[in-house]
């Protein structure tokens, strides 16, 4: 074979390649526009540089009695479980603190949004240790079943992929901080208490 | 306190443990005065359900009085209890409906992601079986917390012994509900596999049901004589081919309805069953489905398919087109025992249901371990141990 033959079944191939690449693409923009599954939901990893996670649960309690426990930070810490906790500054800055290895993480937030019966917003200050937007959403459930509480995080992890697969095996990935948060608030609401197999009280 | 706990696979141990505390305002704690191995129990013991840890304390059927309660139980200390393995919270959308064992407050959420991968969905919390399930310190111990006490535990009035009620906990509402799930019109014709304790209470609930005629399938003659003794006709899969004598037997019609009492570990040396267990053993499968694949074949076109036998994980050859072909109806989960024990209490004690004919041997806590291994080893005669503590 020519070295020309060559070069153009090479050039032939890189644009194939190219032109499906496109299509995959465009098809991938068709079928999430097509849709009216959340945007989390698509089936990618990056979302501008964001990972985003999220959770929606079903509480059966009314929109007001939900949002006034994610406004009491006693309550909040309780349902965050030990790895996880808010700290309320002067205004409207909270810090919250990730029980990570090998040192504890704070992320200092401005409480973006305050929609009561409705949203919970809070945006990473510019210098925080992690870039992370939560959201939290309250919307009536269908059928009187109380209220459908949603989660969402979009975090910008330190040191990319690398950085998530470490949160991720620590148990620390802010997804799972929020969906762990929400399962043990409806826990609390509808039964007043937070399930244990545990035989003892833990202190603390 | 003293109480059996999971080693590993063959390897349970009567250990000196911690005593519970009352740690949530509507625990309770039991004095259990009785406890039985059930025959679920036997696949932690063989180590095919995931999720079970060494030093787990394992039981799910038990019963006792009340020593301690929190602030919000509603029971009395000095009661005596029978309390459902299946932990309900009586709250969420799920107990609301009386689906008791699908509760989405009961399992601990630290433990629900794994049953999330693997299901779809958190399970409840249940006594001693598995971290699947919350890792609940189990019943076959001196003492147990009881979660939601205000919802799981029956009272039982003093003067009924203990062996005629124990089994409100698990197997006798377990059958019932099989029986209730095949759905049985008077005059039908219903096929039980496996008489071990689920499937003898099974057959007993399809007779009071209104079953024409109900038969149990086995191996083991003595279990087959204690489910004729109940009424049923019985079949030897050793000796008769099972599809064609239900055929026979059932007016060539096939039986109305089918229960698999026997679940992830079915017996015998069909090749599917072999490729099973070669897969169980060398960890690449969970579940022995031999006796459900041959009870869809079996049931008649429009029948009902009722599954109180425990699987863990997935199942391959399975015969989907003859549950699509044949428009057959399943049923299965975990039992809903709360719905089911203030009745079956009742009938208990009006004389209808007998309990105890089934209980083979008793034994000391103390003795838990050898009742393991011959309940494992010789189900012929061993067909349910009651254990007592102290």
């Amino acid at each position: 074979m020519s070295r020309q033959r060559e070069l153009v079944l090479i050039a032939g191939a890189a644009g194939l390649s190219l032109a499906a690449a496109m299509l995959l693409r465009r098809r991938a923009e068709d079928l999430r526009r097509s849709d009216d599954a959340p945007g989390r939901t698509a089936r990618r990893l990056d979302f501008g540089g964001y990972r985003v996670d999220g959770r929606t649960v079903t509480i059966s309690a009314s929109r007001a009695d939900i949002y006034a426990q994610w406004r009491d930070p006693a309550r909040l810490n309780r349902i965050f479980g030990g790895t996880l906790s808010l700290r309320q500054h002067p205004g409207d800055r909270f810090v919250w603190t990730i029980d990570a290895t090998p040192a504890p993480i704070e992320v200092e937030t401005w409480l973006v949004e305050d929609r009561p019966g409705e949203q919970l917003a809070w945006r990473s200050v510019d210098e925080a240790e992690i870039d992370v937007e939560i959201k939290l959403q309250l919307r009536d459930a269908p059928a009187a079943r109380g209220t459908e509480a949603e989660a969402h995080v979009a975090w910008r992890p330190r040191w990319g992929l690398a950085g998530h697969y470490a949160a991720w095996m620590q148990g620390t990935d802010p997804g799972r901080l929020c969906r762990q948060a929400l399962k043990r608030l409806k826990m609390l609401v509808e039964t007043g208490e937070i399930a244990t197999a545990d035989n003892e009280r833990r202190e603390g | 306190m003293r109480a059996l706990t999971w080693q590993g696979k063959h390897d349970v141990r009567v250990e000196t443990v911690p005593d519970p505390r009352i740690v949530n305002p509507r625990d309770a704690i039991i004095q259990v005065t009785a406890t039985a191995i059930c025959g679920s129990d036997l696949h932690l013991y063989d180590a095919v359900i995931p999720g079970v840890q060494p030093g787990d304390i394992l039981g799910h059927e038990f019963m006792g009085r009340v020593v301690e309660t929190g602030p919000g139980s509603t029971l009395k200390k000095g009661q005596r209890v029978v309390v459902p393995f299946t932990i309900s919270c009586g709250a969420c959308f799920f107990c609301a409906q009386g689906q008791f064992s699908a509760c989405d407050n009961s399992n601990p959420v630290e433990t629900q992601e794994a049953s999330e991968l693997l299901y779809g969905h958190a399970m409840s919390g249940l006594f001693g079986y598995s971290h699947l399930t919350g890792g609940y310190p189990g019943g076959q111990a001196e003492y147990v917390r009881v979660p939601f006490s205000d919802v799981g535990p029956i009272v039982i009035p003093d003067g009924i012994p203990d062996e005629q009620v124990l089994f409100l906990s698990d197997i006798l509402p377990t059958g019932w509900m099989a029986a209730e799930n095949a759905q049985i019109h008077p005059g039908d014709s219903v096929a039980v596999w496996g008489c071990g304790p689920v499937g003898l209470f099974a057959i007993q609930s399809a007779l009071l049901m209104g079953a024409g005629q109900v038969i149990g399938i086995d191996h083991h003659p003595n279990r087959l004589r204690l489910a004729r003794d109940l009424g049923a006709r019985t079949i030897d899969y050793r000796h008769s081919h099972v599809l064609e004598a239900l055929m026979e037997m059932t007016g060539g019609i096939g039986p109305d309805a089918v229960i698999d009492a026997v679940g992830m570990e079915s017996h015998g040396f069909s090749p599917d069953n072999l490729l099973d267990a070669a897969k169980q053993k060398i960890g690449i499968g969970v579940d022995r489905a031999h006796v459900l694949r041959m009870a869809l074949m079996a049931v008649r076109k429009g029948g009902r398919v009722s599954v109180p036998g425990v699987y863990g994980g997935f199942a391959d050859k399975f015969p989907l087109g003859a549950l699509m072909q044949k428009g057959l109806q399943i049923r299965t989960g975990q039992t809903h025992v709360q719905k089911y024990t203030s009745e079956l209490l009742q009938r208990i004690m009006e004389g209808q249901i007998d309990t105890t004919f089934l209980i083979s041997h008793r034994l000391s806590l103390e003795e838990a371990a050898e009742g393991y291994r011959n309940f494992h080893e010789n189900q012929n005669e061993w067909t349910k141990v009651v254990l007592t503590p102290g």
